[in-house]
C-alpha cells in the first residue's frame, strides 16, 4: 500500500528542537531513541500513514531538515 | 593579606574598579569582555552605583565624557571594534582634560576579526587612535593580580593628571581565571577633589566652570595644547613602569608585554636550559614607553627579540630604543592566535 | 510509485548547516527569505548585508553575494551598495541589538530616504550572540544578564517599538510586524517578506518586516516553551499587523 505522503527527515542535520513534533497535527513525528553525530535525539517519522501533507513540520523546522512529498496523481 | 578569590579577568578588573571608588559605568556588550559589563550590572546597584548599558560604544564614551565632567570616577570597557568607535570621544576627553578609565580587551582584527586574544591595537592605544596631539596612559597587565593593581592605579593617575587612562588587556587575560586578592574599598572621603574645575553647579557662589576641548582662536588652542604637552612630559618623567627578568647577564633581551610578557619568561627559561642567556624586558606602561630603561641594555645585549600577537607594532618602539645599535628580531602571530612557548623558542633559536 | 516534491528547501539556501541554536527562529526566517528569492527569480541579482549578532554568519547560508557590516551599520552599507548598483536587489538581515540599539540612526535614515532596500528585522528581545544581555526591545521585568533585577522603565526605559517609530517616515513603502511561532504565522510571514522585497523590486521604497522571534538559549526555555512565551508576552507588547503597504496586490 503506497503512502499518500512521504516525510523525510535529515537526521544528521536535525538538532532535536522538537518544533516539528509539536507542530504536526496528526502525530506523525517523534523523537528517535538513538543519537545523531551532533549528540541530539533527532526527529523521526513514526506514523507515516497519518500524514496529511500539510507541511507544518517543514514550515516550523529551523534547519531545513524536512522534505514532504506527495504521491503523483496517475 | 586579604583573602584570595578565584575570579575571571574581566570580573577582576570590574571589582577592582569598584574598590577604587568607581561608581559610574556605562558600556556595551562585546566579546570577549561582556562579563565586565554584566558584572557591573549586577554589582553597581549593590553599592549604590550607576550602571547603564548604552545603545552603542559611541554613546557610551560620550556618557563617560558627561560623567567625568562632574569630577567623579568613571569607567567603561570594550573590545577592539568598540574601542575604535570610542576614538572621537577619547580625543574629546583628552582635550577637555577629563579623568577617566578605559579597558580594551583586545581581540583579533582588523575589522570584525574574531573573538580570540590579540595585541593588534598597540598603535591605536599608544600612538593616537583619535585625532589630535594627545596621549593615553596605557597599562599592559600580565596577570589578573597585576590587572587588579593597575586598575586601582589607573584611577589614581587619571585623577592626578586629569587625563584618560587605558588598561590594554587581551582576550586571554579577560577570559582566564586566577586567584586574586582585592584591596579594600577606598574611602569616598579620600577620593580626589575636583571642585576647582568640575561641573557641579555654581550654586550662585562661583564663576561658571567651562569644560571644553574647543577654542576658536588658534593661539588659544595652542596654549591649551602646550598645557597638555607639559602634562605628558610630567607623566613620562614619573609614571614609567616595567619589569626586568633575568637581564643582569642577558645576551638576548626578549621584549614583550601583557600575557605574552608572561609567556616570554617561560621562553627565557627554556633558552637558558639550552645555554642561551636570555632575559625579558616587560614594559608595563606601554605609554609612556620605557625607552631609556630598555636602551640601558644596548651595549650588553647581542640581540633584542620582540614577541607580539600582531604583525609587529611595539617593535617600532623597541627599535627606537635600540637605535640601530643591535639587531632586533621578531616573532608575531596574528588573527587571534596565541603562540606557545615552544613556537617562540623555536624562532629565538633560529635567530641566535 | 512516483512522488512529487510538495515542501522542499529553496535553492537560494547554500545548504550549509545553520550555526543557530536548536529551535532558533533565525533558521525559519532564513528559509522564508530564500523561498521568496526563489519565487521572485532574483537569486542571481540579490546581495545581502549581514549584521553583527547571531546572524553574523548568515551570508554563508545564502547563495547570494554577501558582506557583513559593522554593528548596526547594515542599512548604510546597503544604501551604498544599492545606489552603486541600483539594478541589484539588496537586503539587510538584522537583530534587535544591531537595528534598534547601535543602528537606530542608520535604520531611521535609510527608511526616511526611502532607500530601495529590504530589511528583515529579527526581534527576540535579547542579545543572543554575546550571551543574553538586555536589548532595547526586552520586555519590562525581563531578567537578562545586564538587567539582572528585571528591566524597569524608570531605569532602562520602555521596550522600543521599532515598527511604530518607522511607520511615521514617508520613505517607508512596506512595513509590517509578524511572528513565526506557529506554522500559520510562518506562512503569513513569508507573504510579508515577499511584499517587503516587492517594495524594492517595483521601485516604490523601503521595505521592512519586524519578525517577533524566540531565543530559547538565552530565554532559558525549550523551543516549544519559547514559542508559547512569545505568544503570551511578546504579542501583547508588540501588536502584529501591517503598518504601511504601498505595494498593494501587484505581483
Amino acid at each position: 500500500m503506497e503512502h499518500k505522503f512521504l516525510v523525510e527527515v535529515d537526521q544528521e542535520r536535525c538538532k532535536g528542537c522538537s518544533l516539528c513534533i509539536d507542530a504536526c497535527p496528526t502525530n506523525v513525528l517523534g523523537f528517535s531513541k538513538g543519537f545523531n553525530a551532533k549528540g541530539y535525539h533527532p526527529a523521526e517519522v513514526q506514523a507515516l500513514d497519518d500524514c496529511i501533507g500539510c507541511g507544518f513540520c517543514y514550515q516550523m523546522c529551523p534547519d531545513v531538515c524536512i522534505e514532504v512529498k506527495a504521491l503523483a496523481k496517475q | 593579606m586579604a583573602e584570595k578569590v578565584m575570579v575571571k579577568g574581566t570580573e577582576a578588573i570590574a571589582e577592582a574598579a569598584l574598590r577604587a571608588g568607581c561608581r559610574l559605568y556605562y558600556g556595551y556588550p562585546i566579546t570577549p569582555q561582556s562579563e565586565l559589563t554584566e558584572y557591573m550590572a549586577r554589582r553597581m546597584p549593590e553599592i549604590d552605583g550607576t550602571f547603564l548599558q548604552a545603545e552603542s560604544e559611541v554613546a557610551a564614551v560620550n556618557m563617560i565624557y558627561g560623567a567625568a565632567c562632574t569630577g567623579k570616577r568613571v569607567m567603561t570597557s570594550t573590545s577592539s571594534p568598540g574601542f575604535s568607535l570610542m576614538q572621537e570621544g577619547i580625543s574629546y576627553i583628552a582635550g577637555a582634560e577629563l579623568p577617566s578609565v578605559f579597558v580594551n580587551v583586545v581581540r583579533g582584527g582588523p575589522g570584525l576579526g574574531d573573538i580570540q586574544p590579540a595585541q593588534g591595537d598597540y598603535f591605536q592605544a599608544t600612538k593616537g587612535g583619535g585625532h589630535g596631539d594627545y596621549k593615553l596612559i596605557v597599562y599592559g597587565p600580565e596577570s589578573l593580580q597585576e590587572a587588579v593593581e593597575l586598575t586601582g592605579k589607573s584611577f589614581d593617575v587619571a585623577d592626578k593628571y586629569r587625563t584618560p587612562v587605558l588598561i590594554l588587556a587581551d582576550g586571554m587575560l579577560g577570559q582566564m581565571m586566577e586567584p586574586v586578592s582585592f584591596p579594600d574599598f577606598v574611602d569616598e572621603k579620600e577620593l580626589p577633589d575636583h571642585s576647582d574645575w568640575a561641573m557641579t553647579g555654581t550654586k550662585m557662589e562661583r564663576d561658571a566652570h567651562r569644560v571644553t576641548s574647543f577654542n576658536i582662536d588658534p593661539y588659544g588652542l595652542e596654549e591649551m595644547n602646550k598645557r597638555y604637552q607639559a602634562r605628558y612630559k610630567e607623566i613620562i618623567k614619573n609614571e614609567k613602569m616595567y619589569e626586568e627578568y633575568m637581564l643582569e647577564d642577558a645576551d638576548v633581551v626578549i621584549v614583550a608585554y601583557g600575557t605574552i610578557g608572561r609567556i616570554a619568561k617561560s621562553v627565557a627559561k627554556m633558552a637558558r636550559e639550552k645555554g642561551v642567556k636570555a632575559g625579558v624586558f616587560r614594559p608595563i606602561t606601554l605609554w609612556p614607553f620605557p625607552y631609556e630603561e630598555l636602551a640601558k641594555y644596548n651595549d650588553q645585549a647581542k640581540l633584542f627579540f620582540t614577541v607580539e600577537m600582531s604583525a609587529g607594532q611595539m617593535i617600532e618602539d623597541v627599535k627606537l630604543s635600540v637605535n640601530g645599535k643591535k639587531p632586533v628580531g621578531f616573532y608575531g602571530r596574528m588573527g587571534g592566535v596565541v603562540p606557545t612557548p615552544g613556537e617562540i623558542f623555536a624562532k629565538l633559536m633560529e635567530l641566535v | 510509485m512516483a512522488y512529487i516534491d510538495r515542501f522542499k528547501g529553496p535553492h537560494a539556501l547554500s545548504g550549509k548547516e545553520f550555526t543557530y541554536c536548536p529551535g532558533c527562529h533565525h533558521g525559519i526566517v532564513h528559509r522564508l527569505v530564500a523561498e521568496v528569492i526563489d519565487e521572485l527569480g532574483i537569486e542571481g541579482k540579490t546581495m545581502m548585508v549581514a549584521p553583527v549578532g547571531c546572524a553574523v554568519f548568515s551570508y554563508e547560508f545564502f547563495n547570494v553575494d554577501g558582506t557583513v557590516a559593522a554593528h548596526g551599520r547594515a542599512p548604510a552599507v546597503a544604501t551604498g551598495m544599492k545606489r552603486a548598483t541600483p539594478e541589484k536587489t539588496v537586503f539587510t538581515y538584522q537583530g534587535d541589538g544591531d537595528l534598534a540599539a547601535i543602528g537606530t540612526a542608520e535604520i531611521v535614515h535609510a527608511a526616511n530616504r526611502g532607500e530601495k532596500i529590504t530589511t528583515i528585522f529579527i526581534n527576540n528581545a535579547i542579545y543572543g550572540m554575546t550571551g543574553g544581555q538586555m536589548a532595547p526591545t526586552s520586555l519590562l521585568g525581563m531578567k537578562t544578564t545586564t538587567s539582572p533585577y528585571g528591566r524597569r522603565a524608570d531605569r532602562e526605559g520602555h521596550p522600543i517599538h521599532v515598527s511604530e517609530v518607522l511607520k511615521e517616515l514617508d520613505g517607508v513603502a512596506y512595513l509590517s510586524r509578524t511572528k513565526v511561532n506557529t506554522p500559520q504565522d510562518v506562512i503569513k510571514t513569508k507573504k510579508a517578506i515577499k511584499k517587503a522585497f516587492l517594495a524594492q523590486e517595483k521601485g516604490i521604497g523601503f521595505g521592512i518586516v519586524e519578525v517577533l522571534s524566540t531565543c530559547p538559549t538565552n530565554w532559558g526555555l525549550t523551543p516549544v516553551e519559547s514559542n508559547k512565551w512569545l505568544e503570551e508576552n511578546m504579542t501583547k507588547e508588540y501588536p502584529l499587523g501591517v503598518f504601511v503597504d504601498k505595494v498593494g496586490d501587484g505581483k
